[in-house]
């Protein structure tokens, strides 16, 4: 069994984020790592492989200046080997311009099966996946919680508000992983050690056939109009419990609609 | 520091390590101390208040522990610089103490397991037979197994050759060990299948004191020729210890022979025992120093947090309101910290590297780095340890009130780092350990070396920004030679007495030397525009603050290092 992972490598979120105030985008000049939220499908994929009895699991990810850190994450955790597209043209590029690069890509691995998680937690447009399928035209299940697959066909928990669905659909499909869904593993000390000899074909849109005007700013059609700062938190209310505490926070939960 | 200080990637030019790149190196730390964060220390206090017990044949270790065990093995950390002949990474050792650093910073009662693991595979590498590293080493480097080191008895401590265990031949090659020991890091588990205890105990016929000493292999599960386990052998836990800190890490006191006799596996020839323990010690009292290190970067980094976060009075030229990181003498305690810790950390990695160059260099520069490492090993360990625990006390006094109490955590980081100025040789016995050993060694040669090698870092700052550290560490260097010459002709208990002043002044200076060589490194990076600002210019005001507030010490130990025995024996012995 084939697996694909779109991985996007992304600036630690330990360290505060700077916005380009020339063009509203992420600072992307410092080291990326590996998406946490990436992190899901890498484990899912390595259990189906495993659970396959063999295949191999593939990343894919389109990042700036052949960055290959957090893609080194991700192999060190197991993964088999790598597509980077690097291409100085990139810069700017929105989800749909996103999604038709990684689809390209994606086309030259030949998957069975396509994971990318629900919503990278730098950008957060949570599209670029159903948009590669899209492009691919292949099935797309999103926010599974649970894969199986045999014979050609998936088996998809698909998480909802109310618990979840069960879906089936044929491979090749690319499915979205809920984030938290299963616990990704540590890199193995020898997997980190492995994980510099892998192999990670690195590309440039020409290599893909993509011309330079449909993706990048040029190509972008989406705009960042604005940015203004998230409103500061207030300070919270302080209920002082003379008995009926409990049911002061019943009533603030009720009205949340959490209860 | 791994970089510009230790040079790291020049290891990669000695035999075996050529796997090594800056990027591998970095990728290691990255997820060894994301595995440390998330795994070991979220269990550090927990395990402080649920110290180890005995209950039936076994010892019970804080909730937790074992599951963050398995995973630390299955993740092969523990096998990363041994030979990997048997399994192990074949890292160099540098790089193995910055991870056993992260170890003991997250959780250093966890962090013992390991670390008597790591003597244990020291000493069977060394010494034991072809047959014997095979039955046990494998699942010792990897961790399946744990190793324990048994040399104390109530009544041999500083002075193992005062040890009355007995081993007795049994006609079959084994020997047959009876008696009792103490204080047994991790003596008895469950975190791991097997134990391997090494154990010195003494022959029939063995010479007295410590030239009749040998050193056995005693398993607590026996292995079958298959390297299955078989029965259980005959050695138990008899109790743990309460001690002030370190509580989720087991201390045991062991009995051999109840039964009458624990099967035993003599390891090299009889009597060898005390001489087989010296090839371990330089890695084992290393690893002391890096607990002292790693320790002490814990509290820093808790004492940072609070005092940025923690707000009372006004501090001049402050705001109202202003966090007391602020307040000069807060600031004063947290570059203490900071500056310590920087030099800890630079003295103990050089002197990893100098153990590395020694196994893995060749001819004249690896007997060379041999000497340098024997010089700074009890550097590391007595004047590191010594530090350790009084960064921990600051990072208590940093907290203020809060810093009394528990919760903080503050507390628990001094309590644990109190056993460390004493196990694995007191640092009474690493101040006789450089006088008596260390200053004569190679004719005085390992010193004068080290000497003049601090000289050149101190001339490499003339005429430029960092004269002033340079004139600093100059004075210090005059100093440590000054009572160097001293001592050459000095009477042994008059050397003896000032061992543990002389112990503190030339710690004290080679930390300058530390904090010179980084700060020249620094300046060269901010020279060429390379590397981040701030950063570097840290680097230069640590060693700055170091080399002004901390070096100029050493001149007034000179008096207390040259005073000789006469003033600590004026009062006699039955009036204290």
């Amino acid at each position: 069994m084939k697996v694909a992972v779109c991985v996007k490598q992304i600036p630690d979120p330990a360290v505060p984020g700077e916005l380009d105030p020339s063009t509203n985008t992420l600072n992307r000049d410092d080291k990326l790592i590996l998406d946490e939220s990436d992190s899901f499908g890498v484990e899912l994929a390595l259990q189906l492989v495993e659970a396959a009895g063999g295949g191999s699991v593939t990343l894919v990810s389109m990042a700036p200046r052949s960055e290959v850190s957090g893609l080194r994450t991700a192999l060190a955790m197991g993964a088999d080997d790598a597509v980077l597209v690097s291409d100085d043209a990139l810069a700017g590029t929105d989800a749909l311009g996103t999604a038709k690069v990684l689809g390209a890509a994606l086309g030259r691995v030949e998957p069975d099966l396509i994971l990318a998680g629900v919503e990278s937690s730098d950008g957060y447009t949570g599209t670029v996946p159903e948009q590669i399928a899209g492009v691919m035209g292949i099935a797309s299940v999103t926010f599974a919680k649970k894969i199986e697959a045999s014979d050609g066909m998936l088996s998809i928990q698909r998480q909802t508000d109310d618990g979840y669905d069960e879906v089936t659909c044929p491979m090749p499909a690319l499915v979205s992983v809920t984030g938290g869904v299963v616990e990704p593993r540590y890199p193995s000390f020898k997997g980190i050690m492995a994980a510099k000899k892998k192999p990670v074909d690195q590309v440039g849109i020409a290599d893909l056939g993509i011309d330079a005007s449909a993706v990048g700013f040029a190509g972008s059609r989406q705009e960042t109009v604005a940015v203004v700062d998230a409103e500061a938190r207030e300070a919270g209310e302080i209920v002082i419990d003379e008995g009926e505490g409990f049911q002061r926070i019943a009533d603030f939960l009720a009205e949340l609609k959490v209860i | 520091m791994l970089e510009h200080l230790v040079g790291i990637t020049d290891l990669a030019q000695l035999d075996g390590f050529e796997e090594l790149d800056i990027d591998t190196v970095e990728g290691l730390l990255d997820e060894a101390g994301r595995f440390c964060a998330e795994q070991l220390e979220p269990l550090n206090r927990s395990g402080d208040t649920q110290p180890a017990r005995v209950e039936g044949n076994t010892v019970v270790i804080a909730d937790g522990f074992s599951e963050a065990y398995s995973m630390f093995v299955e993740n092969g950390w523990n096998g990363i610089a041994f030979d990997p002949a048997y399994g192990g990474g074949g890292l160099p050792w540098t790089l193995g103490v910055t991870v056993q650093e992260m170890v003991h910073s997250a959780n250093m009662s966890f962090a013992l397991c390991p670390l008597l693991t790591q003597g244990s595979v020291d000493m069977l590498m060394h010494h034991a037979s072809e047959e014997q590293k095979e039955t046990y080493l494998h699942k010792l480097v990897s961790g399946e197994w744990t190793g324990t080191m048994n040399l104390t008895e109530p009544n041999a401590g500083s002075d193992v050759g005062a040890l009355a265990a007995k081993a007795v031949p049994a006609g079959d090659g084994t020997y047959r060990i009876t008696g009792n020991k103490i204080f047994i890091t991790f003596g008895e588990h469950e975190m791991a299948e097997n134990i391997i205890h090494l154990v010195l105990a003494r022959t029939p016929d063995a010479p007295v004191g410590t030239k009749g000493i040998s050193c056995f292999i005693v398993p607590k599960f026996l292995v079958n020729a298959d390297g299955s386990l078989g029965e259980r052998n005959d050695v138990s836990v008899v109790s743990t210890e309460h001690k002030v800190g370190i509580h989720a890490s087991p201390t045991c006191v062991m009995s051999f022979g109840d039964e009458g006799g624990a099967t035993g596996y003599l390891i090299g020839d009889e009597n060898q025992g005390m001489r087989y323990m010296f090839t371990m010690m330089n890695n084992a009292r290393l690893s002391v120093g890096i607990q002292g290190l790693a320790v002490a970067e814990s509290a820093m980094q808790l004492a940072a947090g609070y005092a940025r976060e923690r707000k009372q009075g006004r501090p001049i030229g402050a705001d109202a309101g202003a966090a007391i990181v602020e307040h000069a003498d807060v600031r004063r305690m947290l570059m203490t910290m900071r500056s310590h810790v920087e030099a800890m950390r630079g003295l103990m990695y050089l002197n990893a590297e100098a153990m590395d160059r020694s196994t893995n260099g060749t001819g004249d520069e690896a007997a060379a780095a041999a000497s340098r490492a024997a010089l700074l090993t009890p550097l590391s360990k007595g004047w590191g340890t010594d530090s350790g625990v009084e960064v921990t006390s600051i990072g208590i006094q940093v907290h203020g009130g809060m810093g009394y109490i528990e919760e903080t955590g503050a507390p628990q980081y001094w309590r644990d780092s109190r056993i460390l100025p004493i196990y694995e040789g007191t640092n009474g016995i690493q101040a006789l350990d450089l006088v008596f050993r260390k200053l004569p060694l190679d004719g005085g040669n390992a010193m004068r070396s080290l000497l003049d090698d601090m000289s050149s870092v101190a001339r490499s700052t003339d005429g430029g920004p960092l004269t002033d550290l340079g004139i600093a560490l100059d004075a210090a260097i005059g100093d440590v030679e000054t009572v160097a010459t001293w001592m050459a002709g000095a009477a042994p208990n008059d050397v003896a007495a000032g061992a543990t002043p002389y112990l503190a002044l030339t710690g004290t200076a080679a930390a300058g030397w530390v904090h010179v060589m980084s700060a020249v490194a620094a300046q060269r990076l901010l020279d060429d525009g390379a590397g981040d600002t701030d950063f570097l210019s840290d680097k230069i005001a640590s060693a700055r603050f170091y080399c002004g507030q901390f070096l100029p010490r050493t001149a007034s130990m000179v008096a207390a290092c040259t005073a000789g025995a006469d003033p600590l024996y004026a009062v006699a012995a039955e009036r204290f």
